[in-house]
C-alpha cells in the first residue's frame, strides 16, 4: 500500500466503485466507441430541426431587415442582446471550473470540466450569433475589426466598451477553444490506441496529433495547463465585466452603476452554474457515467450555485438602496416604478427575476435538497429562467420608459424571428453538443486517472484501514531504516 | 536512419515506478523515454529532467501582445487619425486596457500552445512511435536505449527484479518522432536521492 497520494479521510471519494486505471479507460471511451443509442439520434434530431427553424428565423432577417423583430425606438436593444448576455454569462461557468478551480486546487473538478469547457465553447458561438445579427447588414461583420481599409484608413474606436466586446468574446472563444483542446489531446490519444476500425484510426490519430505521453511532453502540458488557467482566470473575469460596461458606461438610468462588473460575473457564473447542472445530471444518466459524476458533485456545484445567487441578491438590494440613496429621480423612477412596482407594464419579469434567482436558490442550505437529482434538475430549469429575466429587466425596463415620455407607449414584444433566432442557439448549443458526447470522452480520462489513487472509493477504503492502526504498528509493518 | 536498440518494460503501479527510475539510473542505465497514461507529478525530476521554460516564453509572448495593443492604439488614435471622442485626449490610456489586457491574454496563448506544439512535435498526421499502445491507457512503460555494451538480458532482469512486469527488447528506427532526451537530461548526482518528487517514505 503506498501512501504517494494521501487525501484526508473526510472528503467524500470523487470516484466511486472499486476502479483501476484500465477501467477508467473502459468506462469512459464506452459511450464514445459503442453505436449511438436511440435516444441519442432522437436527441440530436431534434436539435438539428430547431436549429434549422433558428436559421430560417435568421435568414428572414438578413433578408428584410431587423425590422423582422420587433425593436423599436428607445428599445433598441430587447431579445438579442438579452440573449448575447445571457449565453456569454453561460459560458463562464466552464472556465471558473476549469481554470479558476484548477489554480484553487480542487479535486472535484476532474469529474465535470471536460464537459463544462465544451459548453463554454458552444455557449460562446451561440452568444457571438446575436450582436453579429443583430448589425443587420450582416456583411459587413468585419467593419468592427481594425484593419487597414480605404477611408482613410479610418480606425475603430478603441475607446468604445462595444469595441473591447469584439476583443474580449473573440480572445475568450480563442482562449477557451486552446485550453479545452489542448486538455483533449491525451484523452484523444487514448481513444487512437484503442480504435480498430479504419476511420477512427484516421480520425483520432489526426485529432491526437501524435500524442505519446512521454514524460517530457507531460511536463510541458503541465505547464501549459497551468499558465493557461492563470490567464483564462482574470480573462474570464474581464469578459463579463466588459460586457457590463456596455451598459454600465451609459448614462441610462438603471445602467449607470459602478456594480455592474463584480455583478454580472457573479449573476454568470450563477447561471453557468446551472446550465452544468442541466447537463451532467442528464449526461451522467445517459451515458451511465454516475460513477464519475457523483452525487458529491452535484452538491459541491449547488454550494457554489447557492452562494452565487446570494451574491446576486445582495447586488439587487444594493442597486435598489443605491437608487434611493442617489436622490437621483430618473434612478428612482428606473428602479422603483420601471420594476420593482407590480403594476407597472413590466413589473412582473422583475418579480420573476427576484423569485427565481433570489429566492429560491436558498433551498439549497439543506443537504438533501442539494443532493436530490430531480430537485436540482428543476432548480437548473428555473436559474435559467431567472437569469434570462435578469438580463432582460435590465435592458428593456431600462429603455422602453426613457427621458422622453412621449415616446413611451409602445410596450416591446418579440415576433416570431425573435423567438426562433433565440430558439435557433438552443439547437445549435444541443447539437454541438450531442456531437461533442459522441466523439469525444465527456470526462477528463488522463486527469480522472491521476486523482484515482488519492480519492477513488476503493483506494480511500484502504486508507481507512492504514488509519485505524495505531503508530506503532504501522511503523513496524510499513517503515523501514532510514538512518544507519 | 540508424536503428536502435531499446529495452522496454511494463510498470502498472507508480508506486512502483518511482523507485525504478531511481535504480535504473543510479545502475548506470540510460533511459530514453518513459511514457505514462497521464501526468506524474516528480517523475520529470526523478528522471533528471530539465524544468521547462514553457512559462517564460509564455511571458515573452505576453508582453509581446501588451506592447502590441499599446502601440498600434497609441499609433492609431493619436498620430495616424486623431478624433476627437467628446473632447476627451487623444491619448486615453485607461480606455485602452481592456483591449491591452485581452490581446495579453490571446498572444501568450496563442504563443504557448503553438510553443508547446512545436516542442512536443505535435500536429495533425504525425505518426510517432510509442512502445506499448498501453501506454495511454494503463501501463508506464520505462524504455531503455541500448548501447553497445548493454547487455539485453542483464538488462531485462534487472528491469524484472525493480518491478517491470513484462519487458522486451525492440529495435526502432531512430529519428525526431522518437524523442531526443539527450540535451535535456541531468546526469544523475547523489542529491537526486533526497530531491523533489521523491516518494514518501515511511
Amino acid at each position: 500500500m503506498s501512501l504517494l497520494r494521501y487525501e484526508s479521510q473526510v472528503r467524500p471519494p470523487l470516484v466511486e466503485g472499486d476502479k483501476d486505471y484500465h477501467q477508467v479507460t473502459e468506462d469512459i471511451c464506452r459511450p464514445v466507441e459503442a453505436r449511438p443509442t436511440k435516444a441519442w439520434w432522437i436527441g440530436f434530431l431534434i436539435s438539428v430541426a430547431v436549429l434549422a427553424f433558428g436559421i430560417l428565423s435568421v435568414t428572414m432577417e438578413v433578408i428584410y431587415g431587423t425590422g423582422q423583430w420587433n425593436l423599436h425606438k428607445t428599445v433598441g436593444w430587447g431579445w438579442d442582446i438579452t440573449n448575447f448576455v445571457w449565453w456569454i454569462g453561460i459560458g463562464h461557468a466552464g472556465t471558473l471550473i476549469s481554470a479558476i478551480l484548477l489554480l484553487f486546487r480542487q479535486g472535484w473538478r476532474t469529474g465535470v470540466n471536460r464537459a463544462a469547457e465544451a459548453m463554454t465553447i458552444f455557449a460562446v458561438i451561440c452568444a457571438g450569433q446575436f450582436p453579429i445579427w443583430h448589425m443587420g447588414r450582416v456583411w459587413n461583420a468585419f467593419f468592427v475589426l481594425p484593419y487597414p481599409n480605404t477611408r482613410g484608413p479610418l480606425w475603430v474606436n478603441f475607446n468604445s466598451p462595444l469595441l473591447w466586446d469584439v476583443f474580449a468574446i473573440s480572445t475568450y472563444f480563442t482562449v477557451s477553444l486552446l485550453f479545452w483542446y489542448s486538455g483533449l489531446i491525451p484523452d484523444l490519444a487514448t481513444l487512437r490506441d484503442r480504435a480498430r476500425k479504419k476511420w477512427r484510426k484516421l480520425f483520432y490519430g489526426i485529432a491526437a496529433l501524435g500524442w505519446t505521453g512521454s514524460t517530457k511532453h507531460w511536463q510541458r502540458h503541465e505547464a501549459l495547463s497551468l499558465v493557461l488557467a492563470g490567464l483564462s482566470t482574470p480573462l474570464v473575469l474581464s469578459v463579463h465585466t466588459i460586457v457590463s460596461f456596455d451598459f454600465a458606461t451609459s448614462v441610462v438610468p438603471g445602467w449607470h452603476t459602478t456594480i455592474f462588473p463584480p455583478y454580472f460575473v457573479a449573476g454568470a457564473i450563477f447561471s453557468g452554474f446551472a446550465m452544468v447542472q442541466t447537463l451532467l445530471v442528464i449526461t451522467r444518466k445517459v451515458l451511465g457515467l454516475e460513477e464519475y459524476i457523483t452525487i458529491e458533485h452535484i452538491d459541491v456545484m449547488n454550494k457554489v450555485i447557492v452562494l452565487t445567487g446570494s451574491i446576486v441578491g445582495i447586488a439587487y438590494l444594493t442597486e435598489l438602496f443605491m437608487a434611493w440613496y442617489s436622490a437621483v429621480e430618473y434612478e428612482n423612477f428606473a428602479f422603483f416604478e420601471n420594476r420593482l412596482n407590480l403594476n407597472s407594464p413590466y413589473g412582473w419579469s422583475y418579480w420573476i427575476m427576484m423569485g427565481c434567482n433570489v429566492l429560491s436558490p436558498q433551498i439549497f442550505w439543506f443537504r438533501k435538497m442539494r443532493r436530490s437529482l430531480i430537485l436540482t434538475f428543476f432548480m437548473s430549469i428555473l436559474i435559467n429562467i431567472g437569469m434570462w429575466f435578469e438580463r432582460f429587466v435590465i435592458i428593456v425596463t431600462s429603455v422602453y420608459r426613457d427621458y422622453l415620455p412621449s415616446a413611451w407607449a409602445t410596450y416591446y414584444t418579440p415576433t416570431i424571428w425573435e423567438v426562433g433566432f433565440y430558439m435557433g442557439t438552443f439547437g445549435l448549443f444541443f447539437t454541438c453538443y450531442f456531437l461533442f458526447s459522441k466523439f469525444f470522452p465527456v470526462i477528463a480520462l488522463a486527469e480522472i486517472k491521476h486523482i484515482l489513487k488519492r480519492s477513488g472509493e476503493h483506494y480511500k477504503e484502504k486508507m481507512d484501514e492504514l488509519e485505524e492502526e495505531s503508530t506503532e504498528e504501522f511503523v513496524e509493518k510499513h517503515g523501514h531504516d532510514h538512518g544507519a | 536512419m540508424a536503428v536502435k536498440k531499446f529495452i522496454s518494460g511494463n510498470f502498472y503501479d507508480e508506486a512502483v515506478l518511482f523507485p525504478a527510475v531511481k535504480k535504473v539510473r543510479r545502475a548506470g542505465y540510460k533511459i530514453h523515454d518513459v511514457y505514462t497514461p497521464f501526468a506524474i507529478h516528480g517523475l520529470d525530476k526523478a528522471m533528471g529532467l530539465r524544468d521547462t521554460s514553457l512559462h517564460t516564453a509564455g511571458f515573452i509572448y505576453a508582453i509581446t501582445g501588451t506592447a502590441t495593443a499599446v502601440g498600434f492604439i497609441t499609433w492609431a488614435l493619436t498620430v495616424d487619425w486623431q478624433l476627437n471622442f467628446g473632447g476627451k485626449p487623444f491619448f486615453s490610456l485607461p480606455a485602452w486596457i481592456p483591449i491591452t489586457f485581452e490581446l495579453t491574454v490571446l498572444f501568450s496563448s496563442i504563443g504557448m500552445v503553438l510553443t508547446f506544439c512545436y516542442l512536443c512535435q505535435l500536429a495533425p498526421f504525425v505518426k510517432k512511435d510509442h512502445f506499448n499502445l498501453r501506454s495511454t491507457d494503463d501501463t508506464f512503460v520505462m524504455v531503455l536505449e541500448c548501447t553497445d555494451k548493454t547487455n539485453e538480458a542483464e538488462a531485462m532482469s534487472f528491469l524484472q527484479s525493480i518491478g517491470a512486469s513484462e519487458t522486451q527488447v525492440q529495435y526502432k528506427e531512430t529519428g525526431w518522432w522518437l524523442g531526443r532526451y539527450d540535451k535535456n537530461t541531468r546526469r544523475f548526482e547523489r542529491k537526486d536521492l533526497s530531491g523533489a518528487g521523491e516518494p514518501v517514505h515511511l
